[in-house]
């Protein structure tokens, strides 16, 4: 029903807009009714023009104002994370003028070289000098911000294994992940999926008979000691998943058949960032949120939602199916001391394992 | 038998032999029906496109609330009205497949090079009419499959427009992997298909059948952008094809080019020494200069109906030429930008990111060139010359943030976000589809002989326009702020909770936008019945498809073809009293031809 009337009601729009169009023919209709643009259209629409290149201005600002403290420009848990995040700014900064400038160009000579009968146009066909201005100049600009980036991606890709760093496997699988930690000797013991048996609950497919794998530690949560350097292994048991940390910067896809990695030093506790600013003023917003949305529930008779205390965050990024939108992981940042009292008290493999 | 022998002998033909309904509007091989033919599919695809948009929008803004909408459309897949995940992939799934290749490749490229060649080089028809019409029935035909996909009992393709297997290639991975890509994968073979027969078609017919005087420097920048972008198809299309069929290969007959030690659903699979990163490559082998293939055509249609609506010269012909041969050149060797994150060598990451900014010289050059023509002309504004300047408004919106998403070190974080969406929406489809909407309003006149009412051309510009960057601006924010792309619901993220009230901004300009677009198919269909008479040259152009009579006749002129003596944009041109001078008058005492 509700159907029938919307159509209904469109086709009554559309018919106003005909009748609305037809009239503004007819006043017309003592000059030439062509369906070419007048020099009253080239007025009109000239005006527009400036109409809208305000408006871009405006959503731009609108955009900054409300949304601009969402992006994920400050705050980063990492080391390498400011590094990103100042060639992020850097770049922000050159696109933002580009296009205040270019935008105004384009729409104020549309607006000002608006067309009028007898007048004519400027016979402009070509100007090297102008072509070689804006030729040599975004190579300038771009020379820099691919030097800059390259430098960048390269510090952040490079991993020294000098660091000694915590070796981690991230396994993902429809709809969810796994951690693996490689136990006392921090080397991950030799893994592959022909090897999954669920009966005896290797649910990652563990070689049993490698010494490396017997202290290795299985987990659902993720946790990593703040100012230790970590490397991920990922490996992915089905098909493409990614592992996106946007606290810290860091992505990789899991990859059926092979192992990928990715490497970053957290530098800041979850409990350190539940109490920067940043993140106090965005949490009361999203449990104001949630509160509203609360009331709205419990009214139809639903559960009220809880309220959201932050958490770091591993979410999987690349489409895997179903429940693709449901697939995540809490990352937990703490001291050493702390890091080193949970592992203790989780179970390895040798152990976990049902005979 | 020369060309030009040819072309007589086509010339005969439609004057001796009357045509019947079925060869002159079905089987035609005239390739201005054929054009017709391939804009009018489009559309229909195009709508049902935007519907499904409309349809996901509704779900992201308002998640798992019943909609009659959804009840309506989606059937069993929305049991209580409350649209289901897995059709939700779907939908975003089928959308982009139908917007990138159905009506951005074929609706655009198929449409403007079929009507648009033979015209304005001066030549009968197509080098090969039947090739041509194979060509559009082969597209039909994929079209076809493709909606008909959307009705299989386990639903249609599901695994994103990339299709990356193992999900495509693993009915027990999605629903959608079943029957339904099966389907997907027939069809695009056969789009491929008819693809290549159009662009090899295009080439030859280039080349061979231009008119007399009509040298590659007097082209017309549409005539450069469509060569250009058929040659890339040709390249670029034959690996997608490949890839294609690989993949069947591997769901059909157990081969293992793509997979390797999978276990799911509590078994181990047989596939073994395949890598997923292997389609990647091959998909995006195609995948990034298709993005080229849609925008090439675009920036061709719009620099044509810029200098005609400026009543100026393109600026800088020569600079316009070198940077779609630039672009191409490029476009093929960027694919990796695609992959920063998939495993791949990060060396590899570094060569493409510098290829990929590279990419943003010729574009920066064509920018400017377009504002510089605007500058001291006498701009007309019809809805072609708005949709035009929209065009390169959107390009450099969109544009600019790619030099983000092409700078490896950035994409670790904005990979797969809204921002990508944001990006390449504006960049590639809202342009695109801005250039497509330009020269439907140029050359309607052209292919209906009748005008587009310019009242409902001003109406459906400017809502669209403000609705394209209603929709796509916020999104670079939430893409920013690490929402991922293809969740069917963000609810389960309370981190996300605050953007939530901005995808209900967005949501609300996109069902403004994609409602208003009935202003325009009411001023398409309407007006090839009723719109007023168009006169021979509306526009008042230099181009030669202007010389020929408004009726269509088979051979394009009555006469002979007209030869040409200039280049295309004489507009203004001093010592003349028109402001435009077409391309077959032949140049005055002592006028010479600009060294262009």
């Amino acid at each position: 029903m509700t159907a029938l009337l919307t159509i209904i009601v469109l086709v009554f729009i559309l018919i106003a807009i005909w009748q609305m169009v037809k009239i503004f023919d007819l006043a017309h209709a003592k000059n030439e009714n062509t369906q070419v643009a007048t020099d009253k259209d080239n007025t009109m629409n000239g005006y527009l023009m400036m109409g809208f290149l305000a408006f871009i201005y405006v959503i731009t600002i609108i955009s900054f104002a409300k949304w601009g403290d969402l992006p994920l420009l400050s705050n980063s848990a990492s080391e390498h994370g400011p590094t990103i995040d100042n060639l992020m700014i850097v770049s922000l900064v050159i696109i933002f003028f580009v296009q205040t400038v270019t935008q105004f160009l384009l729409h104020y000579f549309a607006f000002k070289y608006k067309g009028e009968k007898g007048k004519k146009a400027l016979f402009f066909a070509d100007n090297n000098k102008l072509e070689a201005i804006w030729t040599i100049i975004p190579v300038i600009v771009l020379a820099g911000l691919i030097i800059y980036g390259l430098n960048t991606w390269i510090n952040i890709m490079g991993v020294d294994e000098s660091d000694d760093p915590l070796i981690v496997e991230l396994y993902a699988q429809q709809f969810n992940w796994k951690a693996r930690y490689g136990g006392n000797d921090n080397t991950l013991g030799k893994a592959n999926v022909r090897l999954i048996d669920i009966d005896k609950a290797n649910i990652l497919g563990l070689d049993e008979a490698d010494p490396n794998a017997q202290d290795d530690i299985i987990t659902t949560e993720l946790h990593l000691p703040v100012g230790k350097p970590v490397l991920f292994k990922m490996r992915s048991q089905d098909v493409l998943h990614s592992a996106y940390m946007p606290h810290f910067r860091a992505q990789m896809n899991c990859v059926p058949g092979m192992i990928t990695q990715f490497g970053f030093t957290p530098t800041i506790t979850t409990a350190d960032m539940r109490k920067t600013p940043e993140i106090v003023d965005k949490v009361n917003n999203i449990n104001k949120i949630r509160s509203e949305k609360s009331k709205e529930l419990t009214a139809k008779g639903s559960d009220a939602l809880e309220p959201y205390e932050f958490d770091y965050l591993l979410l999987c990024n690349k489409i895997c199916g179903k429940s693709h939108y449901n697939m995540q992981m809490k990352i937990v940042v703490e001291t050493q001391e702390e890091y080193d009292a949970w592992i203790k008290e989780q179970k390895d493999f040798k152990n976990s394992l049902i005979n | 038998m020369s060309a030009h022998e040819d072309n007589h002998a086509h010339d005969d033909h439609g004057h001796h032999h009357k045509e019947t309904f079925i060869t002159k509007y079905i089987f035609s091989q005239d390739h201005k029906m054929i054009a017709k033919q391939y804009l009018i599919t489009g559309t229909l695809m195009g709508i049902i496109g935007v519907i499904m948009s409309m349809m996901f929008r509704i779900q992201i803004a308002w998640p798992e609330e019943p909609n009659v909408l959804f009840e309506a459309l989606l059937g069993k897949w929305a049991p209580d009205g409350v649209m289901d995940a897995d059709i939700y992939l779907a939908l975003v799934t089928i959308h982009g497949t139908i917007m990138v290749f159905f009506v951005l490749t074929a609706g655009l490229s198929g449409t403007f090079s079929n009507l648009l060649i033979p015209l304005q080089i001066g030549a009968r028809d197509m080098a090969s009419g039947f090739l041509n019409m194979i060509s559009y029935w082969l597209f039909f035909l994929s079209s076809i499959i493709m909606v008909s996909s959307l009705f299989v009992e386990a639903g249609p393709a599901a695994a994103g427009w990339t299709i990356y297997p193992p999900l495509s290639a693993l009915p027990m991975a999605q629903g959608g992997s079943g029957m339904g890509m099966t389907l997907w994968l027939v069809s695009m073979a056969i789009f491929i298909a008819s693809s290549l027969l159009g662009s090899l078609n295009y080439i030859v017919t280039v080349i061979n059948l231009r008119t007399k005087g009509m040298s590659m420097t007097r082209l017309p920048l549409t005539i450069w952008a469509f060569f250009v972008t058929a040659i890339i198809g040709v390249v670029s299309f034959p690996v997608l094809l490949s890839a294609a069929l690989l993949l069947i290969m591997d769901r059909s007959f157990g081969t293992s080019f793509f997979l390797s030690d999978i276990f799911i659903q509590g078994e181990v699979l047989h596939y073994q020494g395949g890598s997923p990163v292997l389609f990647e490559h091959l998909f995006w082998f195609l995948g990034h200069p298709e993005v080229y293939i849609v925008i090439l055509p675009a920036m061709g249609i719009v620099s044509e109906i810029m200098a005609s609506n400026s009543r100026k010269p393109i600026f800088g012909y020569r600079a316009m030429i070198a940077s779609i041969l630039a672009i191409a050149f490029l476009s093929t060797i960027v694919w990796g930008h695609h992959m920063f994150v998939s495993g791949m060598n990060p060396f590899l990451g570094s060569v493409f990111t510098f290829t990929t900014l590279l990419i943003a010289i010729p574009s920066a050059v064509k920018a400017f060139n377009w504002i510089t023509t605007l500058w001291k002309g006498n701009l007309q504004m019809n809805p072609a010359m708005l949709f035009s300047i929209g065009f390169v408004s959107t390009f450099i919106t969109g544009g600019l943030t790619g030099i983000i998403l092409g700078d490896s070190a950035l994409d670790i974080n904005v990979h797969d976000t809204y921002f990508v969406i944001a990006h390449f929406h504006l960049v590639m489809g809202i342009s695109a589809l801005y250039g497509m909407f330009a020269g439907i309003y140029h050359w309607y006149p052209k292919m209906f002989g009748r005008m587009l009412n310019k009242n409902l051309g001003y109406i459906h510009f400017w809502i669209t326009a403000v609705c394209a960057y209603g929709v796509f601006f916020p999104m670079h924010f939430i893409g920013m702020a690490g929402l991922p792309r293809r969740y069917y619901t963000n609810t389960n993220f309370p981190l996300f909770d605050d953007l939530a009230n901005v995808n209900v901004v967005i949501t609300i300009f996109a069902l403004i936008g994609g409602i208003v677009q009935i202003v325009y198919l009411y001023n398409f269909f309407g007006s090839i019945f009723f719109g007023k008479k168009a006169t021979q040259n509306p526009w008042r152009s230099n181009t030669l498809e202007w010389t020929t009579p408004v009726e269509h006749i088979h051979g394009n002129w009555p006469g002979d073809i007209p030869h040409v003596y200039r280049w295309s944009y004489d507009y203004s041109k001093p010592g003349h009293d028109e402001d435009f001078i077409p391309q077959n008058i032949p140049l005055k005492a002592g006028e010479e031809e600009l060294q262009h």
